[in-house]
C-alpha cells in the first residue's frame, strides 16, 4: 500500500446469497491515472465498480481509500463524498439541466454563488453551457450523457467511476464524448475507473487495464502490455489478438501517414498530424508471410521478420513474428507446410496501409 | 321533467344567493376532507416510501394489504371507527363520536391506503440505479429519500387527487361517525342523502352540483400543476 494509490483492496469478497460474485485478493488503483475494467457481461465489473465507490457493501476483506480503511459510517461517507459515479443511463432528475448539475453541490451545502460558478464551469467542460435552462427530460442521448458527466465533474471528485457510460450512445456522440473526456481527465488529473467492453475505448481512455472473469481479476497491467501479451487464452480471446504497437506519426500527407514503430516506419491510411502519438493495431489475418520479398504488390508495408514462435490453433497456425516490433500472423496448415517455415527462420511479413487501424494515444 | 327543471333553478338560486346553510355545509365538507387528505398524505407517503425503499421479510404481503386497503368500503371504516370511539370503546374517553373530528379520522383512514399504494408504486417505478446515483453524488439517506419523493411528484399529485376524490364523495362513514347533525357535522354528501330522503330534490340537486363543482375545481388546479411540470 503506497500513498500513490488512491484505493487499495485486500481480500475483497462480495457474496450474494451463497454465491461469491466478487473475489479480489489484491488490487490497487493508482492516483491520477485511469483504469479500465473489462470482461464479458455478468463478470462482476459493475459490482467491483460500485463496491469501490462505497455504494455496495462487501462481505469480507478490506478497502482502503487514500491509505485509510473504509470500515465505518464516517469513512464510508468520506469515500462517497470524494467519488462520483456515472451510470450507463444518464439518470437525470425531472428538473432543469442547471438544477441537475447542481444536485451534488446542494447535498454538500455549498453556497449558491459557488454552486453557480462550479455548474457553469462543468457545463463548459462538456460543451453544454447552452442547455443550462432546458428541462433535462428533453435532451438527446448524447446531451444527457454530457450533462450527467458534468454533474459528476462539478463535484471535483478525487475519483470518478464510469459504469459502461458509453454503451447506449450513437457512434458520433460516443466518439466526441470520449475525446472530450480524455482531454478533461488529462487536464483535471482526476483518477478514473471505467467499466468498458470495447477495446478501442480502453486504448483511448485507460493507461491501465484489469481483465475480469467470473468475479476475479485475471490480468492487470498497462493497457498495451495486457493487449499484446495476454496471460492466458481467456484474456487473449477477450482482448482480441490484434498486435497493438505504440508509434509516433512522422509525416502525414494525402491520406497516408508514416508512423515510426520500434525504429521502423509503417505506412498507414489516415490523417493524424505529424508528432501525434498513436497506437497501430493490426489484425493477424491481415498479415501475409512469404519466403522472399514479394514483387510488385499493393501492400505498402514489407518487413523482414524472424519467427519467434509457431502455435498450433484448431485449423491454423498462429505465428509470432519479430520485425523490430512484435507482430502476430495467422497462416493455414497447408500454407505453413508449403512454405516449410519453422521457428527462428527469417521470412518477409507484409500488410497493406489500409489494414493498419490507427488510434490516437495521449 | 318539471321536477328536475325546478330543482335545477332552485339549486342555482341557493348557490348564488350564498344561502348560509348551504355555505356552512360546503365549508365543513372542504374542511373535513382537506384535513383528512393532508393527514393521509403525510402518513401514506411516509409509509409508502419506507416500504418501497426497504427489503424485509413479508414485503409482498404488506404490499398486498396496502393494495387491498385502496378499496376499503367506507361503511366498514365507519363501523370500525364507531366501535373504537363508542362511549364504552377503547377510545371512548375522547368523546368525539358524532363530531367533525371523528369524520376526519374516518376519512383519513379511507384515503391513507390510496395515497400509500400510489406513492409506493411511484417510488418503485423510479430507475433502480437512481438511488445509487443520488448516494454517489454525496447525498445522506434523508436527502436521497427527499429527492426520490420530489422526483415522484407527478404520481404523488395523482395520489392526492385520488385520495381527496375518494373522501369528499364518501357518505357511509361520515354519516355513521358524524351523525349528520344540522349546523355541526352535516356535510354535502350526508345532507344530499337526507334531503333526497325527505323529497327536497331542489336542495339535494343544489348540493350535488356544488359537490361536482368542488371536485372539478380541485382536480383542475392539480392537473394544472401537473401539466406545468411536463417537458417544455
Amino acid at each position: 500500500m503506497t500513498s500513490e494509490n488512491i484505493l487499495d483492496v485486500n481480500n475483497l469478497v462480495v457474496r450474494r446469497g451463497k454465491a461469491i460474485i466478487l473475489n479480489i485478493p489484491e488490487f490497487y488503483i493508482q492516483a491520477e491515472r485511469s483504469l479500465a475494467l473489462i470482461g464479458p457481461n455478468g463478470t462482476g465489473k459493475s459490482t467491483l465498480l460500485l463496491t469501490l465507490a462505497g455504494l455496495l457493501p462487501f462481505s469480507s476483506g478490506q478497502l482502503f481509500f487514500e491509505g485509510n480503511p473504509v470500515c465505518d459510517r464516517a469513512s464510508l461517507s468520506h469515500l462517497r463524498r470524494n467519488a462520483a459515479v456515472v451510470f450507463q443511463e444518464p439518470l437525470l432528475l425531472n428538473e432543469t439541466v442547471h438544477q441537475n448539475v447542481a444536485l451534488g453541490l446542494k447535498f454538500r451545502h455549498v453556497n449558491s454563488h459557488e454552486i453557480k460558478k462550479r455548474v457553469e464551469e462543468a457545463l463548459d467542460y462538456f460543451g453544454v453551457t447552452h442547455l443550462a435552462v432546458r428541462s433535462a427530460k428533453t435532451l438527446s442521448g448524447g446531451e444527457a450523457k454530457r450533462v450527467s458527466l458534468a454533474r459528476a465533474f462539478a463535484l471535483k471528485p478525487r475519483l470518478i467511476l464510469l459504469d459502461e457510460a458509453f454503451t447506449s450512445l450513437d457512434p458520433p456522440s460516443k466518439e466526441a464524448i470520449i475525446d472530450d473526456l480524455r482531454h478533461i481527465l488529462d487536464e483535471t488529473k482526476i483518477t478514473a475507473i471505467l467499466a468498458l467492453h470495447d477495446r478501442e475505448e480502453t486504448l483511448r481512455l485507460a493507461q491501465n487495464v484489469a481483465v475480469m472473469q467470473n468475479g476475479r481479476i485475471v490480468q492487470f497491467g498497462a493497457t498495451a502490455q495486457v493487449f499484446n501479451r495476454p496471460n492466458d487464452e481467456f484474456v487473449a480471446n477477450f482482448v482480441g489478438t490484434e498486435s497493438i504497437l505504440e508509434g509516433l506519426v512522422q509525416n502525414s500527407a494525402g491520406g497516408l501517414m508514416g508512423i515510426v514503430v520500434g525504429g521502423k516506419l509503417i505506412e498507414a491510411a489516415g490523417s493524424f498530424p505529424s508528432g501525434q502519438k498513436v497506437y497501430c493495431c493490426l489484425r493477424p489475418e491481415h498479415i501475409t508471410i512469404s519466403l522472399a520479398c514479394p514483387g510488385k504488390t499493393s501492400a505498402r508495408n514489407i518487413f523482414e521478420a524472424k519467427i519467434k514462435k509457431i502455435i498450433r490453433q484448431a485449423f491454423f497456425y498462429k505465428v509470432l513474428l519479430d520485425c523490430g516490433f512484435p507482430l502476430v500472423a495467422y497462416i493455414t496448415v497447408p500454407s505453413c507446410d508449403d512454405l516449410g517455415i519453422c521457428e527462428e527462420a527469417t521470412v518477409t511479413a507484409s500488410f497493406k496501409a489500409t489494414s493498419v487501424h490507427v488510434i490516437r494515444r495521449e | 321533467m318539471e321536477l328536475i327543471l325546478q330543482g335545477i333553478i332552485k339549486a342555482f338560486e341557493l348557490i348564488f344567493s350564498f344561502d348560509p346553510e348551504v355555505l356552512g355545509i360546503t365549508l365543513l365538507s372542504l374542511k373535513v376532507s382537506v384535513t383528512a387528505t393532508l393527514i393521509s398524505l403525510f402518513i401514506g407517503v411516509a409509509i409508502g416510501t419506507t416500504v418501497a425503499l426497504n427489503n424485509f421479510y413479508g414485503k409482498r404481503l404488506v404490499i398486498s394489504l396496502i393494495n387491498t386497503g385502496m378499496g376499503l368500503p367506507p361503511v366498514v371504516v365507519g363501523l370500525f371507527v364507531t366501535i373504537m370511539i363508542w362511549r364504552s370503546g377503547p377510545f371512548g374517553f375522547l368523546e368525539i363520536l358524532y363530531t367533525p373530528y371523528a369524520m376526519i379520522i374516518a376519512q383519513a383512514i379511507i384515503a391513507t391506503p390510496i395515497v400509500m399504494g400510489i406513492s409506493l408504486a411511484a417510488i418503485q417505478n423510479l430507475p433502480p440505479n437512481l438511488r445509487l446515483q443520488i448516494l454517489s453524488l454525496g447525498a445522506s439517506r434523508l436527502q436521497m429519500v427527499w429527492v426520490l419523493i420530489k422526483e415522484s411528484r407527478l404520481p404523488l399529485l395523482a395520489a392526492v387527487m385520488a385520495g381527496f376524490g375518494g373522501v369528499i364523495s364518501e357518505v357511509g362513514a361520515s354519516i355513521m361517525v358524524g351523525g349528520n347533525i344540522k349546523g355541526y357535522s352535516r356535510v354535502l354528501t350526508t345532507a344530499t342523502v337526507m334531503e333526497t330522503g325527505k323529497g327536497n330534490f331542489d336542495i339535494a340537486i343544489a348540493l350535488g352540483i356544488i359537490l361536482l363543482i368542488i371536485s372539478f375545481l380541485i382536480n383542475l388546479i392539480l392537473t394544472q400543476i401537473q401539466q406545468r411540470q411536463h417537458p417544455r
